[in-house]
């Protein structure tokens, strides 16, 4: 599929490549990202999925030796270009990672640091944007009269949904989950899907997985990435029932990878 | 030919033996030591130890001039060299991946670890104490502080390494600045580990004698001028343990029990803290 046939994209990438230090990891992206669906990258370990969500932040940035190049853009601005803002860019873009990622403090106050970056709430407001956040993440029934205890002290799973409640009680436009789901036991990972579907109604989601059956269960558009290519972009069910590349049919049939 | 099973039952069990037998020789020693320690120190170890000043030989007295200067000077070296340990240590860890500071800076903490505590003494005489003229608590404050930094920087840096950086990464894609993820997540992610650092560089510094034998010195009265020389437990062992007389070296017995109670009292503490924070992680 090419990128014109995405009828509402929200993210566009043109010819991106990227750079660990001089080894090239993403070569001549295009592709686009569809608003409020979920698109997820699939493809074996290495092939650059992660590396791809990873530009969509500007993550790379942390590490002195990445770079990339091309075009990202956002609503038609370049986010890699080195006027945008990063910290009003991740204000736009949320991510939730593998593994779950609890700050060192209260459940309340791991909802609450993101918040206080961006917006100056009174203690009513806060409190009604944390337990907001935590309805949308299916996580306030569990914890709502511990909101003071320790985030690490959750389970793994709880922890996930912390981290996603987090993510979105920013507000954001755009999701970057990469791999939220592969440290975590079948029935959080069940809550998680779950969640991710009612969550595309207010926000663009991308997801990194090495699982094909979640790319298919909860996935509107997949792409296919092999060696830092990417080999097709599709309908999640076009891609998985009537391939038009003869690699992506090798490897979502367990042929390859 | 035995079969390989029993050779590897018989290398494991010789294996063992040893590392017993090595593990004994080390603790026999330090028992040895402890125990030598109970016998003298215990007997001696009178309310007048805590309640009276050190005696001129052949009259009664205690330690309390150079428990309270011991105290003092490593509350005094210990607040000025926590500070700048864990501000150093954390730039080490979380501003230091570019650039040449960062290297030179650790291997120069790297040499004054090891850098024998007597060097620090001399340097602190030669630059402070030569100039106003006469040893005090200020001097031997910031000899101890010179040991702690070094320490305290260690434990930092390898503690907030330990972080692991999906962490940083999370508190980055939020939008957070590098100083707020510093100050707000990795730093409080390891502060159980820097708080041990801290109590291990306390534990070193309150047994400490080279440094403060030229910087404080000692004091037979009553002082809580740190602009004076100002008495301490290990000086005053040293010089009473070296004295002919018997009432002095009971009391160098008592001074070296009670550093050996309170460095061990700490590390302990320490431990169990460091254990803790292991778990609930």
């Amino acid at each position: 599929m090419d990128i014109e046939k995405i009828a509402n994209p929200k993210i566009i990438i043109k010819d991106l490549n990227f750079y660990y230090g001089n080894y090239r990891a993403l070569k001549d992206i295009n592709l686009s990202i569809a608003e409020k669906m979920v698109t997820a990258f699939i493809g074996p370990s290495g092939c650059g999925k992660s590396t791809l969500l990873r530009t969509f932040n500007r993550m790379y940035q942390l590490y002195p030796k990445q770079k990339a190049t091309g075009e990202i853009l956002l609503d038609g601005a370049n986010i890699l270009d080195s006027k945008q803002d990063l910290n009003m860019l991740r204000a736009k873009i949320g991510m939730v990672f593998q593994k779950p990622t609890p700050f060192p403090m209260s459940i309340y106050d791991n909802i609450a640091f993101g918040v206080k970056l961006y917006e100056n709430l009174s203690k009513h407001d806060m409190e009604a944007r944390v337990e907001w956040a935590l309805r949308k993440a299916a996580l306030w029934g569990e914890v709502k009269d511990k909101l003071k205890q320790s985030g690490t002290g959750l389970s793994g799973g709880q922890q996930q949904r912390l981290c996603i409640a987090r993510a979105i009680a920013v507000k954001p436009q755009v999701l970057l989950l990469d791999e939220p789901t592969s440290a975590l036991d079948p029935i959080s990972t069940a809550h998680i899907e779950k969640l991710i579907d009612e969550l595309k109604e207010d926000f663009t989601i991308v997801i990194v997985t090495h699982n094909m059956q979640q790319a298919a269960r909860i996935s509107d558009y997949t792409a296919y990435m092999y060696l830092g290519d990417l080999i097709e972009l599709g309908e999640t069910s076009t891609v998985f029932t009537n391939p038009k590349r003869k690699e992506t049919e090798d490897y979502i049939t367990g042929r390859f990878g | 030919m035995l079969n390989l099973y029993t050779r590897r039952r018989i290398i494991n069990a010789a294996g063992l033996t040893v590392s017993v037998l090595a593990m004994l020789f080390g603790l026999f020693w330090l028992c040895w030591i402890l125990i030598t320690l109970l016998n003298h120190g215990l007997p001696a170890l009178t309310t007048a130890v805590f309640t009276q000043m050190t005696p001129p030989p052949g009259n009664t007295g205690g330690l309390l001039n150079a428990i309270a200067g011991s105290l003092l000077m490593t509350l005094v070296g210990t607040l000025i060299g926590t500070p700048i340990g864990i501000l150093a240590g954390t730039y080490l860890a979380e501003f230091g991946q570019r650039g040449w500071l960062a290297p030179i800076t650790r291997f120069i903490n790297d040499v004054l670890l090891s850098a024998p505590s007597i060097v620090i003494g001399l340097f602190v005489y030669e630059i402070y104490v030569v100039r106003v003229k006469h040893f005090s608590g200020w001097a031997g404050a910031f000899a101890l502080s010179i040991l702690v930094i070094p320490i305290v920087i260690r434990t930092t840096e390898n503690m907030l390494r330990l972080v692991p950086s999906t962490l940083r990464e999370a508190a980055a894609a939020l939008g957070a600045p590098q100083w707020k993820v510093v100050n707000f997540v990795t730093l409080r992610a390891a502060r159980a580990g820097i708080i041990t650092g801290v109590l291990l560089a306390v534990a070193r510094i309150s047994g400490e004698t080279a440094p403060l034998l030229f910087t404080s010195l000692n004091n037979q009265f009553w002082s809580s001028n740190m602009d004076q020389p100002m008495a301490n437990l290990p000086v005053v062992i040293f010089q009473f343990a070296m004295s002919p007389y018997d009432d002095w070296q009971r009391l160098a017995w008592a001074g070296a029990l009670l550093i050996t109670a309170s460095v061990l009292t700490l590390n302990i503490v320490a431990r169990v803290l460091f254990r803790q924070s292991a778990t609930t992680h």
